[in-house]
């Protein structure tokens, strides 16, 4: 719509403006004071200009916490885009199990995300999870099973949890895509011959553009600052093998108090998660002018 | 009737995703000697007595409360900064409009593990540590810009002749706003607060941080029984469970909306 | 093209209807011959579009069958009917091209690429939709892409109807003209069956040679567009038809003449005897046009009071308020109204008489 030209709007947006501020901006400033110093102790501080910065970008566990990132974060996307656009197209259109699905699939959001590690835990222990039980009952594995034993087994059960939890995110969305498509399009498409496929690629598929475009960068933005989870599964480990960008500045700063690295580390991660930002508005605002014409 | 593929599917999908839930109720109606001793999928002897525990233990239930207050304080303090913010975005075209919102996006989008320090800084020096109000204000930082994108969205589908009409019929801004407005995008501000309930319930690292022995929520609580040796799982599952039944409750009283304010496509 | 028969069809969206309300169509029986341009007129909600759904095949009737050609299709499939559906709005696959949006049924039915090509680019001619072929369907003007959407209806050969289902809704006024000129062309040129469902009585009147009146689930009259304005058979048609709409006063009947607060209006004999005989809640109908207005009392009128005159340009309409009812007359531009005090007078043999809404004949 045609919007009123005011700048006097700025006083509706005040208020949200100092509060977010608060919690964004005074603390952002902190941050860019410390990963400018090297603090020795309480008002002895040497200013050190970007030898933090240079430091950190150097730092080889900086790359492999961020290496780790970008697999955990792909793998991600691979497995829960597809799967809840599955799911979406499996669940009811009308009656009550439309009701029923949702709140089944809601669930697993609402739970805390510490508690999604620990449930996850009690799932796969070999003594008392049902899955740990299970899978090592088969005798299958030359290494039995538990999700600290090897870091190929600590990555699965941590894909395994995270699945879990966000897929249904993928499906709300894509289901709220799917059924916002007008019935009209699925009588022509009979009417046409179209095949199951043939309807799902090129009618289904191309209306759920701005949902899945959502699902995408949202999925992939939280994934990638994804914390407490795997800090309840695995605490980062074994060894640093689940020890993602999150969890890894969280060690520095406050297991290993280097304030300075940890600060410069904190900005660099922040531009990146800014560079992402950006491209999701920039997609956002594409798809959204492409559903007004 | 017939039973479609896509049904079986679906159910074992269901399956998979009650699983997990199902096993820690499992573990919760156990008591730690009866888990550790034997493997069982269901409990023979069912005990509530971890549950009990939970009730009568302030160090326990009085995580819920606190979870409970600062939950609810975001959740109206979001709601109330954002429902401004948004009519601005949506009816107004305005000096830095764009980058404002991209701005308040990007919060949305901040690693909480950068601001573990400050938040500890700023809080202790504004005397506000170990303070619901402190975790309800820590987690405004994602919130309030996410309470924005939802409305506005709302909003937007509401033609703003609405507005004008009212205007001409001489009602004041914030008569209209409430007594007019309000009521139009109620699914949207039911949608919003729903989702500024899961995100201000669900999040650790703030509520951690913030918060030492008054005010800790329950999701710390439970993350500090996992450093102490002697593990009591059928205690920490039966916190689970009652982490989880809140959510619930919530869920099932909007889950008209849900299916709605999923439509609109913004999360 | 086939002659589509709906044979006893009654129609409930319900599982266990209980009443007649529960029925979106409470019967349905009409042939439609072959090669013709039907019109199917009618206000919201009164059945066209469940009727046009039950045709194409997209509904299973409740009750009754559907034939092509004699032969039954009620449990068949659109797919497998041959038919063609243009819809409210344009229906595109937003992906492809015009070209392959026109080849696409074709694809489907595993016609040969050369066959393909030669059919899409006879049908887009057709349309005027060659400089386009290569274009993305998206980016087209919305009347570009009701033609398209038509373009992959004919572009079957065999195809046995189009069915349109309000198809200009969302074309800009100026451009629905030209649009519905061209439907007629195609029609004249292809002489397939057209069926046109639309509760615009304009559209209806102009396409159609054959146009039949639905009202709340029943077909109500069937007839040539002159035909429908001059011998309505059911108030609805009268009322619906014709701008404005019939006149109808409720009355009473004595002898030859219809009475209704105090005023007395002659009827022609045939019909008041006619009406003596039926039973039911009476209404007098003229249109408009008939209502004689005269500057003084004559013979037989009567006193009415002008509340407005409504300058149309080629023609006023003139409401007044005759012992307490309202009543249009349709006035031609050179006649002026004689002031705020009139007399009508109704030609008898303009004067139809309805009993429970239906023609006393």
């Amino acid at each position: 719509m045609e919007k009123w030209q005011d700048n006097k709007a700025w006083f509706l947006i005040l208020p949200a403006t100092i509060i977010v501020a608060f919690s964004a901006i005074i603390p952002l400033m902190t941050v860019v004071n410390y990963s400018i110093q090297d603090i020795f102790g309480p008002g002895e501080a040497v200013y050190v200009g970007m030898e933090w910065f240079r430091d950190m970008l150097g730092n080889y566990r900086l790359h492999d916490a961020l290496w780790r990132q970008f697999l955990f974060s792909g793998l991600v996307l691979l497995i829960e885009i597809p799967l809840g656009v599955l799911i979406a197209l499996a669940m009811p259109k009308r009656g009550w199990g439309v009701s029923a699905c949702l709140v089944t699939l809601a669930l697993p959001l609402v739970i805390p995300w510490n508690v999604i590690g620990t449930i996850w835990i009690i799932f796969t222990r070999p003594d008392i999870g049902l899955f740990g039980v299970g899978i090592n009952s088969l005798n299958l594995l030359s290494v039995p099973f538990d999700h600290t034993a090897k870091p190929l087994y600590a990555w699965i059960t941590l894909l395994a949890m995270e699945v879990w939890h966000w897929t249904p995110l993928v499906a709300l969305l894509a289901y709220a895509g799917l059924r916002s498509i007008p019935e009209a399009y699925y009588q022509a498409a009979k009417i046409d011959g179209a095949s199951k496929w043939a309807t799902f690629f090129y009618i289904q598929l191309p209306k759920m553009r701005g949902v899945l475009t959502i699902a995408v960068l949202l999925r992939w933005m939280d994934s990638f600052l994804i914390y407490a989870e795997p800090f309840a599964l695995t605490g980062g480990g074994p060894g640093n093998s689940t020890t993602f960008l999150s969890i890894y500045l969280v060690k520095l700063a406050t297991m290993q108090f280097d304030l300075g690295p940890a600060a410069a580390f904190s900005l660099i991660y922040f531009l990146i998660v800014l560079l992402f930002s950006f491209i999701f508005y920039q997609a956002l605002l594409n798809v959204g002018r492409g559903e007004k014409t | 009737m017939k039973i479609q593929k896509k049904t079986i599917a679906l159910s074992i999908y269901f399956i998979l995703l009650i699983l997990p839930i199902y096993w820690m109720l499992n573990m919760s109606l156990r008591t730690n000697a009866d888990i550790l001793a034997n493997f069982a999928l269901y409990p023979a002897d069912i005990t509530f007595k971890n549950y009990i525990k939970i009730f009568t233990d302030p160090t326990w239930y009085s995580g819920y409360i606190n979870a409970m207050i600062y939950v609810c304080m975001n959740t109206v303090m979001s709601l109330a900064f954002a429902l401004p913010a948004a009519y601005a975005f949506s009816r107004y075209k305005f000096l830095g409009d764009g980058q404002m919102f991209f701005w308040f996006l990007t919060n949305r989008m901040a690693p909480p593990a950068v601001f573990l320090l400050p938040y500890l800084q700023l809080y202790s020096t504004i005397n506000l540590m170990d303070t619901c109000l402190a975790v309800a204000l820590a987690h405004c930082l994602f919130n309030v810009p996410l309470a924005i994108w939802i409305l506005e969205g709302f909003m937007s589908g509401i033609p703003k002749e609405i507005d004008e009409t009212a205007f001409i019929d001489g009602y004041s801004f914030p008569r209209f706003f409430v007594t007019i407005f309000i009521p139009l995008i109620r699914a949207g501000v039911g949608v919003t607060a729903f989702f500024c309930f899961m995100f201000s319930w669900v999040e650790l690292l703030f509520a951690r941080t913030l918060t030492i022995t008054d005010a800790k929520p329950i999701t710390a609580t439970m993350t500090r029984t996992i450093s102490a040796t002697g593990l009591d799982w059928g205690l920490l599952a039966a916190a689970g469970v009652l982490t989880i039944v809140p959510g619930a409750l919530v869920i099932w009283f909007v889950r008209n909306y849900l299916a709605k304010g999923f439509a609109l496509g913004r999360v | 093209m086939a002659r589509i028969e709906l044979n006893e069809i009654s129609h409930s969206y319900r599982r266990k209807p209980k009443s007649d309300a529960d029925f979106a169509i409470k019967r349905i029986h009409h042939i439609w011959e072959s090669g013709g341009a039907y019109a199917l007129l009618g206000p919201s909600g009164c059945g066209k579009t469940t009727m046009l759904n039950i045709i194409s095949g997209l509904l299973n009737p409740t009750k009754g069958r559907v034939l092509y050609d004699g032969k039954d299709v009620t449990n068949l499939p659109p797919e497998k009917r041959n038919i063609a559906q243009v819809f409210q709005f344009p229906v595109l696959y937003d992906t492809m091209s015009v070209f392959n949006n026109l080849a696409f049924p074709l694809r489907n039915r595993g016609l040969s690429g050369s066959d393909v090509n030669r059919r899409v680019h006879e049908v887009a001619e057709i349309l005027d939709l060659s400089p386009f072929l290569n274009k993305r369907a998206e980016g087209l003007a919305a009347d570009a892409k009701q033609k398209i959407s038509l373009g992959r209806g004919l572009v079957r050969s065999d195809v046995a109807a189009i069915l349109f289902d309000e198809p200009l809704t969302v074309i800009d006024p100026h451009l629905k003209w030209n649009l519905r000129r061209k439907l007629k062309e195609i029609h004249e040129q292809l002489n397939l069956t057209f069926i046109y469902v639309t509760h615009d009585q304009v559209e209806a009147l102009t396409f159609a040679d054959n146009v039949m009146v639905m009202y709340e689930g029943e077909i109500v009259q069937v007839g040539s567009p002159q035909d429908l304005f001059e011998n309505p058979e059911h108030t609805f048609v009268g009322y619906f038809i014709g701008s404005p709409g019939m006149n109808l006063l409720e009355c009473t009947l004595e002898g030859n003449v219809a009475n209704f607060n105090g005023v007395s209006i002659t009827l022609d004999e045939e019909t008041a005897a006619k009406g003596l005989k039926t039973k039911g809640k009476l209404e007098l109908g003229i249109r408009p046009m008939n209502v004689e207005i005269c500057a003084d009392a004559v013979d037989g009128s009567l006193p009415a009071k002008v509340n407005t005159v409504e300058d149309q340009g080629s023609y006023k309409i003139v409401t007044m308020s005759l012992a307490g009812k309202t009543v249009r007359a349709k006035l031609p531009e050179d006649r002026s109204v004689p002031g705020d005090q009139v007399w009508l007078v109704f030609p008898p043999k303009c004067t139809r008489l309805f009993a429970d809404g239906r023609l006393v004949k």
